[in-house]
């Protein structure tokens, strides 16, 4: 009987519905793009990692915060560390997603390429990537973000520490891509404001397996502390070449260093490398009057209990998630709102640092955001 | 440090990477004289010859064990190349068996991916201890041991050309392929055996370089393509040609790095290249780098 099937079609449609009203909302729906799998996905792993741990640590919790509660939904794309696939992502979690805002992408590359598509879509975007072309100047970058300290802060740090120790005559060696090269244009404009002078300048490419010509020179020219500006492995090969040839003046390394790759490539040549960085690193050595430190030690033991040792990329997607967690709180799922709520954040301790954002900085971060680490023993200790 | 001091630093640096790109320059040679096919996939066995043993010693297993194992894993990655990919189609043109060595290559590299992950991994040097001062230069143990790992390989392989049936069978077959058939030579198993050879020589360059660069599954490509440069030298049939070759290049390539700008290091190899090329179209070279079809 075609009635009967239809009242029974019904009763299930009814029952179906059921749970829906029950639980009280839809779930917010934020899209998230990382570097999971090519060169960047280092980075874009942990990011990942800590993005699913946020999600799934608020709907434990019933949703977000507000007069009703509202579960969240973080759907991630891998880009492959491809622009193109980037913007494929980008393009796919605006129209077809339909998010609200969007955290990453990992790397610099891609986070300039998805650009244009989220500021035409008037789409937030909280970036992952360090480069300060990202958001600025941050009155044409009205949608955009970004978690990590730019290149000229972390610099700043370490020229006055190399100051302070009275090292004024130095070496420079930088991998030949962005990272490296864009260290070096940071570090020349500041050097010489301090009084520091480069007595040597050289490069070696990522894919290097022996960098002893370059450091060769580096020793010819007798500085008093070398800087090498890259990430392992070959920051960790030139490490090895350095000790080596027996140079005796202390080495710095970069930010790019701050994982535990790093120390097991270059084993106990590591050991004695300064290099500026944020604080997650040496978060249980940090003094209790430090804001960011009851922060760090719960993200360090909640990410180190399910997926590994901690590293500051995770701790980037940390911040750009809560940032967006906040915002939604206040603003709830209007993309306009949100970006509002975001630049209008203010003292938001994060991993990163402490970040206040404003019209005119769409970074929000200062000199405290970074530390000098030293590494003893193979572990990772504030330098003196 | 004086200028002569750093030349010297130059030279010894070029030497030991010389010495890699020589024994993969070798692989080149031997598959390519025999089978006229350029093998592109030989860089891919350096990758997992380094791998294997990075594993190996990571469960506990001795070096000098490990490094067998992986030489042999290496000589059995050859061979299944041979049999699986290359016999089937040994006709083809030379166009096409170049295509399969490619995609060999890269199916090599994808399920290193798989296997190992993306991160560089380190192995021990085979002695500790620190780098031996040679003037006002330096030289890694492990360099030592590159060299003499070289050194041995060459004389083992010119007594194998030379003093045995197997060797001069290989040798004839690379000479001329029909007349060796004739004379009751299996020009078939000549060529397994020449891409196990193959396997086997670039597995111990991996081996051996591997606790100096620490071994990723991309390492191939470039160790590749420096030793197919180093094989291209000495006209890709001449094994002394290859190992002059390599050692030429790596020195070239330091006092590049050294002396000019690392910036023009791996342009050095493609220089070189393009150079003897032209020289033989140009007939300036008293041997052939290539058959002229």
């Amino acid at each position: 009987m075609p009635r009967k099937g239809l009242r029974l079609a019904l009763a299930f449609l009814v029952l179906l519905s059921l749970p829906r009203l029950a639980t009280s909302q839809e779930p917010y729906k934020i899209g998230a793009i990382f570097s999971i799998t090519g060169p960047g996905s280092s980075l874009g792993i942990p990011e990942r990692d800590t993005a699913q741990m946020l999600e799934a640590e608020i709907n434990a919790k019933g949703g977000l915060p507000g007069p009703v509660r509202h579960p969240v939904k973080i759907i991630i794309y891998d880009d492959a560390s491809d622009e193109t696939k980037a913007v494929l992502a980008a393009k796919k979690l605006i129209e077809e997603d339909r998010v609200a805002a969007i955290v990453g992408t990992t790397l610099s590359g891609t986070s300039l390429a998805i650009l244009g598509a989220v500021q035409t879509a008037q789409v937030p975007l909280v970036s992952c990537a360090a480069a300060i072309k990202i958001v600025e100047p941050a009155a044409e970058r009205k949608w955009v973000f970004k978690t990590p300290q730019s290149d000229w802060l972390i610099i700043d740090v370490l020229v006055d520490y190399l100051k302070s120790k009275g090292l004024t005559k130095v070496g420079w060696l930088n991998v030949d891509y962005a990272f490296g090269e864009l260290g070096w244009v940071e570090f020349e404009k500041a050097a010489p404001k301090a009084g520091i002078q480069v007595l040597d300048h050289e490069k070696f490419g990522q894919k290097d397996v022996d960098m002893t010509p370059q450091l060769t020179r580096v020793k010819a020219a007798n500085p008093q502390g070398v800087v090498i500006w890259s990430i392992p492995p070959s920051a960790s090969i030139a490490t090895k070449n350095y000790r080596d040839l027996g140079i005796k003046a202390p080495l710095f390394h970069s930010h790019g260093v701050g994982n535990k790759a790093y120390i097991n490539l270059a084993g106990p040549a590591a050991n004695g490398v300064i290099f500026p960085v944020g604080k997650l690193l040496v978060a249980e050595q940090l003094p209790d009057s430090d804001p960011q430190k009851p922060v760090l030690l719960a993200y360090a033991k909640a990410f180190e209990g399910k997926y590994g040792p901690r590293n500051t990329f995770g701790g980037h997607a940390w911040d750009a998630v809560q940032l967006v967690f906040r915002a939604m709180e206040r603003a709830g799922n209007n993309r306009a709102a949100i970006r509002d709520a975001i630049e209008g954040t203010r003292n938001f301790v994060g991993i990163t640092g402490v970040f206040d954002f404003s019209p005119t900085d769409h970074n929000g971060l200062d000199r405290r955001a970074v530390t000098m680490v030293e590494i003893v023993d193979g572990q990772w200790r504030p330098a003196k | 440090m004086n200028l002569a001091d750093q030349v010297l630093q130059y030279l010894l640096s070029g030497l030991v990477v010389g010495g890699i790109y020589a024994l993969i320059g070798l692989g080149f040679v031997i598959v390519y004289s025999v089978t006229r096919v350029i093998n592109f996939a030989q860089g891919e066995f350096a990758m997992l010859g380094a791998l294997v043993m990075v594993t190996l010693t990571d469960r506990g297993i001795p070096m000098p064990v490990g490094f067998l194992l992986a030489a042999l894993a290496g000589c059995g990655i050859g061979a299944l190349l041979e049999g699986a990919a290359i016999h089937p189609i040994r006709r083809g043109s030379a166009l096409t068996l170049l295509i399969i060595t490619i995609g060999a290559s890269i199916v090599i590299r994808g399920a290193a991916l798989l296997v190992w992950g993306t991160d560089p991994l380190p192995l021990p040097a085979f002695t500790g201890g620190p780098p031996l001062q040679i003037g006002g230069a330096i030289i890694v143990r492990q360099g030592l041991w590159v060299l003499a790992v070289a050194l041995a390989i060459f004389a083992g392989l010119w007594a194998f050309f030379t003093r045995t049936y197997a060797g001069k069978a290989v040798q004839a077959c690379a000479i001329h392929p029909t007349a060796s058939r004739l004379m009751g030579i299996r020009v078939d198993r000549m060529f397994l055996l020449a891409f196990t050879l193959a396997g086997g020589l670039g597995a111990v360059a991996g081996i051996v370089i591997a606790p100096i660069t620490y071994a990723t599954y991309d390492m191939g490509l470039m160790l590749g393509l420096k030793g197919f440069v180093a094989a291209v030298v000495g006209g890709l049939v001449s094994p002394p040609g290859a190992i002059v070759g390599g050692f030429l290049l790596g020195i070239l390539e330091s006092l590049t790095a050294g002396l000019v700008s690392s910036g023009y290091k791996d342009a050095v190899a493609f220089l070189i290249l393009i150079l003897i090329c032209l020289a033989q179209v140009a007939r300036l070279l008293p041997w052939r780098v290539v058959e002229e079809a």
